[in-house]
């Protein structure tokens, strides 16, 4: 069959057409597609750069290292300490079972951690470093190196981990840091973005706590190139950030060790106050606990230990204990009613054991009584009955106001945790806070620093100091903050008649160094060293009628917890004060036979810096006193480093 | 049957053959080609293996096959197109049964020596059989219904057993394809207008029957129209290719990051980006300067096939070379349309740019049979 040539020109001519048509249709998709790369190309590329960036670069905090904490001698409270830890990439690993067991022969692994591990490994990205396990030494560190070759996938890695050198000595004054919590986040306004890296160490409690962001630093940045799963490929650069401020404290870790010492098991609080400049020396709390368990970690055990504990080592007793404050608040009565003229020194008032206030009988403790006392005596033998009688004329109103000139009742600013307001009780309180009226006999009861009065062993020691010398001290404990010294306590004249202030002293000073005062036996026998002082033993109950009958008054024979509290408060050298000692010890029972010998022996080592020599002592004291000086010297604080320390 | 009106004793034979064939097209297609192995070295991070290397000897071995097809005659590949048309159509109903299943569907059959995709055979198997019923099919029968039906079921046979494998980007292509053969051999206008409003119609069909029981498309396949409607609503989940590919190409700004130098590709944020992504390497790393120059070499290529085929007075080899360039077109549209975010994902290599063995080959082969037809023109 043979095909015209004619029909071969039609066909030719109408493909010609149709391809025509394609073509036009072809050439528009084209165009199209054209335009969508110059729009998406050119008029975006901007924008779609900047995803790419977003995509590809991730900025990581690069934490600063924490800044340090020192003593007043520059010895290390709380130290950077370089920690290793080993960490594991499962891709490099291979067989991760394997690994582990030939890891677990070279070092000593907890199962718990390495189940831990194990679970991070298998929700993570393979690449990603998993830490098996925490807080190596170097011999173990050591041990994994040699052993590289055999251990693929696994890598030590050096931290730097909080260390605090002198355990639980200084643990109520620096605290100890911890991971950030959620908790955290929610309670602190803090919108540093450290916050967010997982497992940041804050200060939790003490100065670590209250100095955070002095200590914390600024963070630095690295940017780093990611790929589409969030391998790091590479470091693009990094800025480094400013390592936290080192801050001086103004506690001398050696007497605060002391001090701790001296305390020892006792359920106590002791502060000393240096009257130069109102430096806080020691700020002790007994029993004490060890920052650095927290820091690793604590253990359930050991939590429990501490908060089951009915002496309760985590209250920092010296700051945030408050109590009655017993016979040292006698001073205050005696001041407010000199400067208010309801009272001069030299009048005389009969004690004869008790005193009747509209029907209710108040009794003085000594049940004899004191017979005609004036202010002197009233104080070196601590009477009471004095006390109830000026503390009628002058009023509670005026007993306070002198109470807070004199630092008690008024929160002093220091950066620790909890640091107590106490109480200085007026009308005014009580009918804000009981929506009672006063009563006068609340008047005689808060006269010897009973009933509703309450203080710290910080307020006493402050008390002391403004006692001592005349000026408003107001304690610091921070020295410097990289090295720039923060404004002294010192003070200014309080405003005190200065007659007044040396009958209180003379008294005071006749409380240690007077045969008779109650404070005698606890009396420190250098000439140029002399202290004085005020006993206190305050209730923390009531004596009833029924005991007072059957003759259960002796605290030896009640539980712990019902026994008086054991105070006392004072200053030395009674010449030229230096130091100001406030000591209590909780349900210790009396102020005189407890508290003040604790106090003695603080005060000398605050003065002699250091062991003071035996004949400081009465001479009956001193072969007991040798014994306790070489106990002292050998003990070990727990979680302290004895290297360390020097 | 034509051909005895044709003037043979022009036809150049033996080794003359070579001097008349269409050598800017070669020379294009190498520069295709090219292109695609610096973006094979680029994508691999720098390196020949493991795609480039294996990308330039299939490309070697296709140019052989492309001159060796083109020396035999065209009416030789005339005389066995409906043969190669049934082996073809055998061999996708063969994978039905012993296919292989990659990337989630059954695409290749294992031969041994190589994986043959029968999809990518049928794509020239189906151009060459329908230019020969139109070389003989009388021209005044060409759009009497009876003569339309047949070429139809030509085409809608392969197509649905693709679209069973499932190959949805193969499919749209065949389809595509064939239509556009029976319009270019003149078919009436009318035919294409009621199949074009069928297909609007069958689209809303495809829309409300989703989540029926007589739903047409697979979930994957509904998800990937939903995902290209609207890529932002699941930046991360089934948006995240169309996302990651706009900023990979928006990124490339005027002329590109620089050769090695996208991010997004290097740090594998883009997806398959040595197969059916490639043009947003391509396009990151050369930017529109490198994209354009591309989308020109293929212009010119479909250009220089057009030209031959306008030029050919034989029927089926103008029908043929035709074929070849609108299919080649379409694979390229296709492509860039999706990656640039036009289209729909739907697994459609760029053509000689794109990793990958059976597609490359079929390529070059359907090219070897436009060289042909431009050797063996009537003259």
């Amino acid at each position: 069959m043979k095909r015209y040539t004619k029909d071969v020109d039609e066909s030719a001519r109408r493909i010609t057409r149709r391809t025509l048509v394609v073509g036009a249709v072809q050439l528009g998709i084209v165009g199209a597609l054209g335009v969508r790369m110059q729009k998406l190309q050119i008029e975006q590329a901007d924008q779609f750069r900047l995803l790419a960036e977003e995509n590809r670069i991730n900025i990581r905090l690069i934490p600063p290292a924490r800044g340090l904490i020192f003593d007043l001698n520059g010895r290390p409270i709380a130290a950077n300490e370089q920690n290793y830890r080993i960490v594991m990439v499962r891709e490099d690993a291979g067989d991760v079972g394997e690994i582990l067991e030939r890891l677990t022969k070279l070092v000593p692994l907890d199962p718990q951690d390495l189940a831990r591990a194990m679970e991070e490994m298998r929700r993570r990205s393979p690449f990603v470093p998993v830490t098996i396990a925490d807080r190596l030494t170097w011999e173990d560190v050591a041990r994994v190196n040699v052993n590289a070759p055999a251990l693929p996938g696994i890598t030590a890695e050096v931290g730097l981990s909080r260390v605090y050198p002198w355990g639980a000595d200084l643990g109520h004054v620096v605290g100890y840091v911890g991971p950030v919590s959620d908790y955290d986040l929610s309670r602190i306004d803090d919108q540093d973005p450290l916050l967010q890296i997982p497992k940041f160490q804050i200060g939790k409690t003490g100065a670590e706590n209250k100095l955070e962001r002095r200590l914390r630093g600024s963070a630095g940045t690295k940017r780093i190139e990611v790929n589409a799963v969030g391998r790091v490929m590479r470091e693009l650069d990094r800025k480094e950030g400013n390592s936290g401020a080192d801050v001086q404290l103004t506690i001398d870790a050696r007497l605060q060790s002391y001090v701790q010492a001296r305390l020892d098991s006792e359920s106590a609080g002791a502060v000393v106050l240096d009257l130069e400049n109102g430096d806080l020396r020691a700020v002790a709390s007994a029993p004490s606990f060890d920052p650095n368990m927290f820091v690793r970690g604590i253990s359930v055990a050991n939590w429990r230990d501490l908060n089951e504990n009915k002496f309760r080592p985590l209250a920092a007793k010296a700051v945030q204990g408050t109590y009655p404050p017993g016979s040292t608040f006698k001073m205050v009565t005696a001041l407010a009613a000199l400067e208010d003229g309801k009272v001069t020194p030299e009048e005389t008032i009969r004690c004869k054991g008790w005193v009747d206030v509209y029907g209710t009988r108040f009794h003085c403790w000594k049940r004899a009584g004191h017979g005609n006392v004036n202010l002197h005596e009233s104080l070196k033998q601590s009477c009471d009955s004095y006390y109830y009688e000026i503390s009628q004329r002058v009023g509670i109103d005026k007993i306070a106001a002198m109470a807070r000139k004199l630092g008690l009742g008024t929160r002093h600013d220091l950066p620790l945790s909890a640091v107590a307001e106490g109480l200085a009780p007026d009308k005014a309180w009580k009918k804000r806070v009981r929506d009672q009226d006063w009563r006068i006999g609340d008047t005689v009861n808060a006269s010897i620093g009973q009933g509703y009065v309450l203080s710290s062993p910080l307020q006493l020691a402050v008390m002391a100091g403004r006692l001592a010398t005349g000026r408003d001290i107001t304690p610091r404990l921070v020295r410097a903050i990289d090295g720039v010294e923060e404004p002294s306590g010192r003070g200014e004249d309080i405003g005190l008649n200065e007659n007044y202030l040396r009958r209180v002293r003379a008294a005071m000073d006749d409380v240690s160094n007077n045969a008779r005062g109650t404070a005698y036996r606890s009396r420190i026998n250098a000439s140029d060293m002399k202290m004085a002082g005020k006993t206190g033993t305050s209730q923390v109950r009531r004596i009833t009628a029924e005991e007072r009958r059957t003759g259960v008054t002796r605290n030896a024979d009640l539980p712990w917890e019902r026994r008086d509290h054991a105070l006392f408060v004072s200053f030395a050298p009674v010449e030229n004060p230096r130091f100001a000692v406030a000591v209590i010890v909780e349900h210790g029972g009396g102020g005189s036979t407890v508290a003040a010998p604790i106090a003695r022996d603080i005060m000398l080592q605050a003065l002699y810096d250091g062991e003071p020599p035996l004949d400081a002592y009465p001479t009956s004291d001193r072969g007991r006193i040798a014994e306790q000086q070489r106990k002292i010297r050998e003990r070990v604080p727990p979680g302290s480093k004895g290297q360390d320390r020097a | 049957m034509s051909y005895l009106e044709y003037n043979t004793k022009y036809i150049p034979t033996g080794f003359r053959k070579l001097m008349y064939i269409n050598w800017p097209i070669i020379v294009l297609l190498t520069a295709v080609a090219g292109y695609g192995f610096i973006m094979l070295y680029s994508v691999a991070g720098g390196s020949a293996d493991p795609w480039m290397s294996a990308q330039v000897k299939r490309f070697g071995v296709g140019m052989v096959m492309l001159v060796g097809v083109a020396m035999v005659p065209i009416w030789f590949w005339r005389n066995v197109s409906a043969v190669a048309f049934g082996v073809s159509v055998l061999l996708l109903v063969a994978v039905e049964f012993f296919g292989a299943v990659g990337m989630g569907a059954q695409r290749w059959i294992d031969l041994g020596f190589m994986r043959l995709q029968p999809s990518e055979l049928t794509k020239i198997t189906l151009v060459m059989v329908l230019a020969a019923y139109y070389d003989w099919l009388p021209s005044d029968k060409t759009s009497r219904p009876l003569w339309v039906i047949f070429p139809v079921l030509i085409i809608l046979f392969p197509t649905f057993l693709v679209l069973r494998q499932p190959d949805l980007g193969t499919a749209l292509l065949l389809l595509m394809g064939g239509a556009t053969i029976m319009f270019l051999a003149g078919v009436h206008w009318a035919y294409f207008a009621t199949v074009i409003a069928a297909g609007v119609a069958g689209l809303v069909a495809i829309f409300e029957g989703r989540g029926t029981s007589w739903q047409l498309l697979k979930d994957y396949q509904y998800r990937r129209i939903d995902t290209f409607l609207d890529p932002s609503n699941d930046p991360l989940g089934a948006g995240y290719h169309i996302t990651q590919a706009k900023i990979a190409l928006g990124s490339g700004g005027w002329t590109g990051r620089g050769f090695m130098q996208g991010t997004q590709s290097r740090l594998n944020f883009l997806p398959e980006k040595h197969t059916d992504f490639i043009f947003t390497t391509l396009a990151e790393e050369f930017g529109f300067v490198g994209a354009f120059t591309l989308l020109i070499l293929y212009v010119l290529i479909i250009t220089f096939c057009v030209a031959s085929a306008l030029g050919n007075k034989d029927r089926f080899a103008s029908l043929l070379t035709l074929g070849v360039a609108m299919t080649f077109f379409l694979f390229f549209a296709v492509n860039m349309a999706m990656v640039t975010g036009l289209a729909p994902v739907v697994g459609v290599p760029l053509p000689l740019v794109s990793y990958g063995g059976s597609a490359m080959l079929v390529l070059l082969i359907a090219f070897g049979l436009v060289q042909s037809a431009h050797v063996h023109r009537p003259r």
